[in-house]
């Protein structure tokens, strides 16, 4: 669920839309220099599959369901610079085209679900990596705990930006509890579905699991 | 074929673009798509800081709205199909009555906040005048259209591109969605409960590998053909004065609007 237009303040909304400016760039500067010209197809494609994973339903109970926000595998599997871009992206396309988060909060819905949640799951993953062994289930298991962890901190974002420039009247002590409490269900869900998709890529193609070869970002490395 | 499996397919639709724009030959579909999305962006900015206390400023940018989606002959029935993505909010912005601060109303057996209702009023006028928007803006324009837009207006080359592929490759990998879940209830699969995780996982996980080894090929195609991780720009005609100022018209009238029901 995107933040739409006059939910956060317009000063709020744009000094926001400066800090996703500044982050999307960083990540550009990383990407070139991690991915070189391999950096636009590659995040292009994790994109897509970012937003095609996000239309799998997991059936939770009593007829409800949910979906992969995927921020944490996208960092796990390309990297923390092509998941921002490829994450921003997303966002960008449900903002203008199917009015999903408004345009005025484009800058606070990429700061918290592509900048916040990649790099606090990446973040998390690159610490557990150094202190568990080095086998696949140590990178799965990484992965689901760096997965559980983005989503709370995503919505802590948005409790920052309310507390900052909400229009809303429920305190912010309200909206910290519901929103975390709810995310934290979330992010377990999340966890889950990271920790189950990323063992299956591990199983077939390990090669292509950034968090699991760092610095070799798949095969296209041979060919370029 | 199971209810919760047969969902799978749900929310974003699959030919991202193509099937949100309607084709049509009217002034605001002609318009590029640079100007629109400046208009688009100002039109959302005038209204978001707009005080709500200024509410006839919201029912003027109302009938702008409803202007420019008639003069793009955009069926009423798409617009509220559309806006049904505003539904969360709605439901948020109905429990802001029963929190705030100072003057109560009573209505029935609650006890509303005035501040409260205030806020749920902003949230709803803005999200609303936002949705629609965004709705005149993708109905009118072509996806690949909207990104070369962005080109426009100096996107950054990477973003552009990224931009491009997904609009390029989201219906063929949303297609092979569709196949992988037809190629799991031919084989009985039925999505209940938690215990089908692992399946779905494994498809997403598939759907991971084929995504990026179609990234491979494309690069490599790319590649032999030339690429260096530059697009060839497309140099397309300055725009008018005529068509900056019809584009810019309702931003404009809804500023003053906004400014007008400041002084009454």
């Amino acid at each position: 669920m995107h933040i739409p237009d006059g939910f956060i303040d317009a000063p709020t909304s744009l000094a926001f839309g400066a800090v996703a400016a500044a982050g999307v760039a960083v990540a550009i500067r990383a990407a070139r220099r991690s991915l070189d010209e391999r950096a636009a197809p590659l995040a292009g494609l994790t994109a897509v599959f970012v937003f095609a994973a996000q239309m799998i339903n997991f059936p939770v109970a009593a007829g409800t369901s949910g979906h992969l926000l995927g921020g944490a595998l996208a960092a796990v599997l390309v990297g923390p610079a092509a998941g921002v871009l490829a994450l921003t992206v997303v966002l960008v396309l449900q903002a203008f085209l199917f009015a999903d988060g408004g345009l005025s909060a484009l800058g606070l819905n990429v700061t918290n679900i592509a900048l916040l949640a990649t790099v606090a799951a990446w973040a998390v993953f690159l610490a557990l990596r150094a202190v568990l062994p080095k086998t696949r289930a140590s990178v799965t298991a990484a992965a689901s705990i760096a997965a559980f962890v983005s989503v709370p901190v995503s919505s802590l974002g948005f409790v920052l930006q309310y507390a900052v420039g909400g229009t809303g009247t429920v305190d912010v002590g309200t909206v910290l509890w519901s929103v975390l409490s709810v995310h934290v269900l979330i992010g377990a869900g999340e966890a889950v579905i990271t920790g189950l998709v990323v063992a299956s890529v591990l199983a077939s193609r390990s090669d292509l699991v950034a968090g699991w070869r760092p610095g070799r970002a798949g095969s296209m490395a041979a060919a370029a | 074929m199971a209810p919760a499996d047969r969902h799978e397919d749900h929310h974003h639709g699959h030919d991202v673009g193509e099937r949100l724009y309607l084709h049509r030959h009217t002034p605001v579909h002609r318009l590029p798509a640079h100007l629109k999305i400046v208009a688009a962006v100002a039109f959302v900015s005038v209204s978001v800081a707009t005080p709500i206390a200024r509410w006839q400023a919201f029912a003027w940018f109302g009938v702008l709205l409803v202007a420019v989606l008639a003069v793009a002959r955009i069926p009423i029935a798409t617009v509220l199909r559309r806006a049904t993505i505003e539904v969360p909010f709605v439901a948020f912005a109905a429990l802001m009555p029963f929190f705030g601060g100072g003057e109560t109303v009573t209505a029935g057996p609650f006890t509303l906040h005035r501040d409260g209702l205030e806020a749920a009023a902003s949230i709803l006028a803005k999200g609303t005048t936002g949705v629609l928007v965004a709705i005149a803006l993708s109905a009118t324009t072509p996806a690949r259209e909207l990104v070369r837009g962005f080109e426009r207006l100096r996107m950054p080359s990477v973003l552009v591109q990224i931009l491009s592929f997904m609009i390029r490759y989201v219906n063929v990998v949303n297609s092979e969605v569709e196949r992988m879940r037809i190629a799991r209830a031919s084989r009985g699969f039925e999505a209940r409960g938690v215990r089908a995780w692992p399946v779905l996982a494994r498809a997403a996980g598939a759907l991971f590998i084929r995504s990026y080894e179609r990234g491979e090929r494309v690069f490599l195609a790319m590649t032999s053909r030339g690429y260096d991780g530059k697009m060839p720009g497309v140099e397309k005609a300055a725009p008018t004065t005529r068509q900056w100022s019809a584009a810019l018209a309702p931003a404009v009238l809804a500023c003053a609007g906004s400014l007008l029901a400041m002084v009454i």
